[in-house]
């Protein structure tokens, strides 16, 4: 009581106003986390006599994870984290943020048609639902119907099946264009945000576009940067749509860590086995985000 | 005074009145049942649709009216594949819910049974059950594709066969006799190089790979595996058998086809909807050979070309063994059967009435009235295949031949195993060899070393 909360609550309040939301996060987030940790040590399925008496195995699934004599054979774990990280790199790193910042600074102090006409269609791929964008997808790469196909076959270039012969590019295009637009946004408001004047006087002394990028507004945008990488690596990590466009096939290839989680626990019902697949994605998680809150925090320190 | 109390007799009428109907209506509850097919009007088993709505639904709710019940029947399509619909029926299950009367495919009895998740038909419905008419018309064979250790979980819809489907055009574009009937792999394969020779784009399809799911494992690699000899499943023994020279005699089949000579296209199985592509080519005529159960034959190409085309231009052949005798049991061909069926609810609210629309599906005349529309191997001996000598010749001929698949609650699981295992193959990402010791290592882990069975290779 004698210290003075900066607050417009008394102690007592607040905390009473807190109580639905810690309802809501024990009930949705803290019990089913628990309830999937203890799920990952049985050997619980949806149907089979494992369904009516789930026994408890131990470490046996997470044993059988990362079995390595079979772990990067197609369709196993660890193919499929191999996959997500070449996923993560293509479509979120050097897709999504690469596009995003060039976009950014290619209309960084523009106003015009251009600009609007290519926010716009951006902001319509990142808010479209998913299932529309992927329909579209496919029909845009079909090898025989597909429309990409109609026009370069038109123009007499090749029609490579796409889905099929190169179906990892297919989902990393697939998703840069999904995703580009929450980079493009914040990196556009990013810059907004520099004042002018630095960039007239490195104007006045001539430096290039190059040496303005480098020493002038990267290190302003380093903040924002770091934000935009780690948000889009965690949701890129935990992405499910390229499964609705290639349901992780051909043999595999495109079998994302969330595909596997839900190929194991939802198409074979092995709720156990899935449980482990889903506490190791989570320690990845948190791995990723610890490493951007300690980043962040010692940028903090040395600004 | 007495202008008060006419007025409270009349309203006392009145009230009466109202109580009567009210009480008519509560006698007259309304029942809705729902039910659910692996079916769409004008897309996959669309006449299964025009069945249900316009006869056992319409006639189904007349008759409960005649009994004085108000019952409607509300038939949910369901348009994916069958792996989605099972997905979906082990969900809904899972916490209670899901329609009154569904179809069901009868292999998966066995782990919805061990889940606890359906329950036999008597103990849902009780004596009405043990009393139905239609059981002593149903053969204990066709009983059993319902059933599972001694308890029946639905009647049966029917069963099916496996055979070669064949265009006769472009077999007489290669100049081959017909009607043809190959009595070996080597004659099968040598009528697909002859197509190829020809200019045929994909001589011959057999379904493998995983997105096919179990039509890779009915239609392709056991075709090929009981042409070599083997079953899956020891029956004598209650084991496995995960490595054998008849698996890997029908992994380098598949070899020969889809690899070294490009017989088949390797693509179309790995696919996600290589089977309605499959389809598809077959109906454009870029496919000549395709196996596939009858079901093809009386559902697929009716939709595809119309039963006129399909009659002129698709004959069909018998699988088959890799040579004359060497087949499964020691038979020249091979085939085997599923079967599918309706089961209900055990969580239905309405369990007398839910029966009663399983029962009156398939009674006699409701069989005779589905025979009109598709006709197909019936489960009742006294509802005849109408109309369709084509289908009456291949039941005659491929029924005393056939097999079926061990009724185990792992089978699921191992069928899974035996289509990676083609896919693997197929899609060259492993030698035969390696691929059967992938799938011993897999079963093996599955059953445990005491289930398999082992048959050296020399």
């Amino acid at each position: 009581m004698e210290e003075r909360s900066a607050g417009v609550f008394s102690g007592k309040v607040g905390a009473a106003f807190l109580i639905p939301a810690l309802f809501f996060i024990v009930v949705f987030l803290i019990f089913p986390f628990v309830w999937i940790f203890y799920l990952s040590f049985t050997n619980q399925t949806l149907t089979g006599a494992a369904a009516a008496n789930p026994q408890f195995v131990g470490l046996a699934n997470y044993a059988r994870l990362f079995d390595f004599e079979r772990w990067m054979r197609a369709g196993e774990f660890g193919s499929s984290l191999w996959i997500t990280t070449r996923f993560v790199l293509g479509s979120a790193l050097i897709g999504q943020a690469g596009l995003g910042m060039s976009v950014a600074l290619a209309f960084y102090r523009r106003r015009g048609f251009l600009r609007e006409m290519v926010y716009t269609l951006a902001v319509l791929a990142w808010i479209i639902p998913e299932v529309v964008v992927a329909f579209c997808w496919w029909a845009f790469l079909d090898w025989r119907s597909g429309t990409l196909n109609h026009i370069l076959g038109s123009l007499g270039l090749g029609q490579p099946d796409w889905l099929f012969d190169h179906p990892l590019l297919s989902i990393i295009i697939f998703n840069t264009w999904r995703g580009a637009a929450f980079s493009i946004l914040l990196f556009s408001s990013a810059l907004e945000t520099i004042p002018p004047s630095y960039i007239e006087t490195a104007d006045v002394v001539g430096a290039s576009a190059w040496q303005k990028f480098r020493d002038i507004l990267l290190p302003m945008l380093r903040g924002h940067v770091l934000t935009d990488l780690i948000l889009i690596t965690l949701w890129t990590f935990n992405v499910f749509t390229p499964f609705l466009l290639t349901g992780g096939g051909p043999v595999f290839r495109t079998q994302l860590v969330s595909i596997y989680t839900y190929r194991t626990a939802f198409k074979f019902f092995e709720f156990g086995k899935g449980s482990a697949i889903a506490v190791v994605m989570m320690l990845i998680n948190l791995a990723l985000a610890m490493g951007y809150l300690t980043m962040l925090r010692r940028r903090r320190v040395t600004a | 005074m007495f202008k008060v109390k006419p007025l409270l007799t009349s309203l006392f009428v009145v009230a009466m009145v109202l109580g009567t109907l009210g009480g008519s209506v509560m006698a007259q509850e309304e029942i809705t049942l729902t039910m659910t097919c692996r079916c769409v009007a004008g897309g996959v088993n669309n006449n299964l649709v025009v069945w249900l709505t316009t006869y056992v639904i319409p006639t189904f709710e007349e008759m409960m009216a005649e009994q004085g019940k108000n019952v409607t029947v509300e038939l949910v399509e369901f348009g994916g594949s069958d792996e989605q619909l099972k997905e979906q029926y082990a969900l809904d299950l899972g916490v209670g819910g899901g329609y009154d009367v569904f179809a069901f495919d009868g292999f998966w009895i066995p782990e919805f049974v061990e889940a606890g998740l359906l329950q036999p038909l008597n103990q849902i419905a009780g004596e009405a059950v043990d009393e139905w008419e239609g059981w002593e018309h149903i053969p204990p064979g066709i009983q059993a594709i319902m059933s599972y250790r001694g308890e029946v979980y639905g009647i049966p819809a029917g069963t099916d066969v496996r055979e070669i489907f064949y265009r006769r055009d472009l077999f007489e574009q290669a100049g081959i006799e017909m009607p043809w009937q190959p009595t070996s792999w080597d004659e099968l394969l040598d009528t697909a190089r002859q197509l190829k020779d020809a200019g045929i784009e994909i001589p011959l399809q057999i379904n493998a790979g995983t997105s096919m799911g179990e039509a890779t494992t009915m239609q392709g690699y056991f075709m090929v595996l009981l042409g070599a000899g083997d079953h899956m499943y020891d029956f004598d023994e209650g084991k496995w058998i995960v490595s054998s020279p008849a698996i890997l005699d029908a992994l380098n089949f598949y070899y020969t086809v889809y690899v070294e000579e490009g017989l088949g296209d390797a693509r179309m199985q790995l696919v996600e909807d290589g089977r309605n592509r499959s389809f598809e080519a077959f109906r454009d005529g870029r496919i000549a050979m395709l196996v596939e159960g009858d079901w093809f034959w009386r559902s697929v190409l009716v939709r595809e070309m119309g039963v006129e085309d399909r009659n002129a231009l698709v004959d069909w052949a018998m699988m088959p063994a890799r040579e004359p005798g060497a087949g499964y049991r020691g038979q020249d061909f091979v085939t085997i059967s599923g079967g599918t069926g309706w089961v209900l609810n055990p969580n239905t609210e309405h369990p007398q009435e839910a029966w009663e629309l399983l029962a009156y599906m398939s009674s006699r005349d409701s069989q005779r009235a589905w025979e009109l529309i598709q006709p197909r191997i019936n489960f009742r001996d006294d509802v005849p295949v109408a109309g369709d000598p084509v289908m009456t010749a291949m039941a005659e001929a491929l029924l005393p031949l056939t097999t079926v698949r061990p009724m185990l609650p792992e089978y699921a699981q191992i069928s899974y195993e035996a289509q990676l295992m083609t896919e693997r193959v197929v899609s060259g990402e492993m030698t035969p060899e390696e691929a059967m010791a992938a799938y011993a290592e897999a079963v093996t882990e599955l059953v445990g070393e005491e289930n398999v069975i082992v048959i050296p290779v020399e």
